[in-house]
């Protein structure tokens, strides 16, 4: 099957602007809460998602973190094994931390990131928010509490999400494997 | 490269460049979470190894120690000295015996240079080099570059100086093999009596003037003297060689530029470095060891993950 794209251009645009108002909605101003996204992709998700947010809240500062959570993975030893950085310059003890990654596909990456995360603190707070939901692909009992769009998609096809900082074009596609 | 190229370190000469920065890229990793308030990760929670020290150490034993914890792997302790190698027991029956017991990696020690290559074509394990004799110390020389990497950076075209028992260091020549491999220029200084007939051969340069070695390097290493590995007398006397080799703070003072002073521990202090110039700005002795358990989390962790293949 021909490659299909669920997002681009001005949609891509107006779901991630949506899913920033989804936030304020719950966040309001982000005193209490923090945005920690997913090494590698879900931290290019993370930090347009802070920019978006800082320009509505009007220049207020929004903390935004970087977890890798190679080390956390359950599959060690059959995938790859080089891990990226991390970097939270802030506390997450008692925050609302709204962990964010492109793509929930089995969710063993986010059950990764929660025990990665545990290293920063004890969240009061804990949500999840992705670009695509993958749904009926689940492995563990994870849910994203903010989804840009929900697909439906089998084993074998790949979603791609692709961005203007290190791609060139904000886009999302469905490719077969 | 996602893998190491070798199922075992026994030694860096078995590297290849790709090998060693992938295992100095990884460690970096490995630093920024010891650094956290929670320091453990779950990587190696399947995984045993077993610490097989045949000869004394306190660095290297606990730097091992305290990376297989933060790593979560479970972890059995063994020095020759309470052990049944008293009563007769072969090196290959003794670690043998430990793995029949289910240990998926040996960490070892050992006084005879190549122990750890014999064992790895004897047994089914990973192995870990921990020091072989005079032969090499592969971990010790990868904090090492890892620690000057972290001050000069790349260090392609860095000049590094050697100084001390070259003849009866194992970690003079795996630094020696890891420093080449990244493109750093290695001179070594000593005593005549002290430096191997044949270093040249390694593309190593021998400088027998202390100030002239220093003056020309950007990192200095000072090896102690292996009092307990030299049979006949080397030289004169201690202070003798102190006179001539020793790094007090008068000459480093007298240098044209700031070098890194550097010691794989333990230090004799008064000996090859005087106690101002080891607890100086220039000295990174302590970042050393810090980045020790950061190196070895990172080449068990790289080991223990080629179980794939």
């Amino acid at each position: 099957m021909k490659p299909r794209i669920l997002l681009q251009d001005k949609q891509f645009e107006i779901t991630i602007l949506r899913l920033c108002h989804q936030l304020i909605e719950v966040h309001g101003d982000f005193n209490d809460s923090v945005i920690i996204g997913l090494q590698p992709r879900g931290v290019l998700l993370a930090k347009r998602i802070q920019q978006v947010l800082q320009k509505i809240l009007k220049n207020k500062k929004v903390h935004c973190g970087e977890l890798d959570i190679t080390f956390f993975r359950d599959d060690f030893r059959k995938r790859e094994l080089i891990p990226n950085s991390t970097n939270i310059d802030f506390i997450i003890e008692d925050k609302n931390v709204v962990l964010v990654d492109d793509v929930l596909f089995s969710g063993r990456t986010i059950r990764a990131g929660l025990d990665a995360m545990l290293a920063f603190g004890r969240p009061s707070d804990v949500e999840l928010l992705v670009l695509v939901d993958r749904r009926f692909q689940r492995h563990v009992p994870i849910q994203a509490k903010y989804a840009g769009i929900t697909i439906d998609s089998i084993e074998q096809q790949n979603v791609k999400v692709d961005w203007k900082e290190i791609d060139g074009k904000d886009k999302v596609t469905l490719i077969d494997k | 490269m996602s893998h190491l190229s070798v199922n075992h370190l026994l030694g860096i000469k078995d590297l290849s460049k790709a090998d060693i920065e992938l295992i100095l890229n990884t460690a970096s990793n490995f630093k920024e979470v010891i650094n956290r308030p929670i320091k453990k990760v779950p990587s190696l929670r399947d995984i045993t190894v077993a610490n097989l020290f045949f000869e004394n150490s306190t660095r290297t034993r606990l730097s091992f120690e305290l990376a297989q914890k933060r790593l979560s792997a479970d972890i059995i302790n063994f020095s020759a000295s309470n052990s049944s190698v008293k009563k007769g027991e072969t090196l290959v029956d003794t670690v043998n015996n430990i793995l029949a017991m289910k240990v998926d990696m040996i960490v070892m020690r050992h006084s005879s240079p190549g122990a750890a290559i014999f064992l790895s074509k004897k047994i089914n394990a990973k192995i870990v080099n921990a020091g072989d004799g005079a032969h090499e110390h592969p971990t010790q020389a990868l904090l090492d570059a890892f620690s000057m990497q972290e001050k000069l950076g790349d260090l392609k075209g860095k000049k590094i100086v050697i100084v001390g028992d070259i003849l009866h260091s194992r970690v003079a020549l795996s630094n020696i093999f890891c420093l080449q491999k990244l493109g750093a220029k290695v001179k070594v200084c000593g005593p005549q009596t002290l430096i191997p007939k044949y270093i040249t051969s390694l593309g190593v340069e021998v400088e027998s003037d202390l100030k002239k070695a220093l003056e020309w390097c950007d990192v200095a290493n000072m090896l102690r003297i292996q009092l307990e590995r030299q049979d006949i007398k080397y030289f004169p006397s201690l202070r003798e060689y102190t006179m001539m080799y020793g790094l007090n703070k008068e000459i480093l003072d007298k240098l044209s530029k700031k070098i890194i002073v550097m010691h794989p521990g333990p230090i004799n202090r008064g000996v090859e470095i005087t106690s101002d110039v080891a607890d100086s700005k220039q000295s990174i002795i302590l970042e050393q060891v810090e980045n020790g358990v950061a190196v070895r989390m990172a080449v068990m962790y790289l080991l223990a993950g080629r179980q794939a293949d």
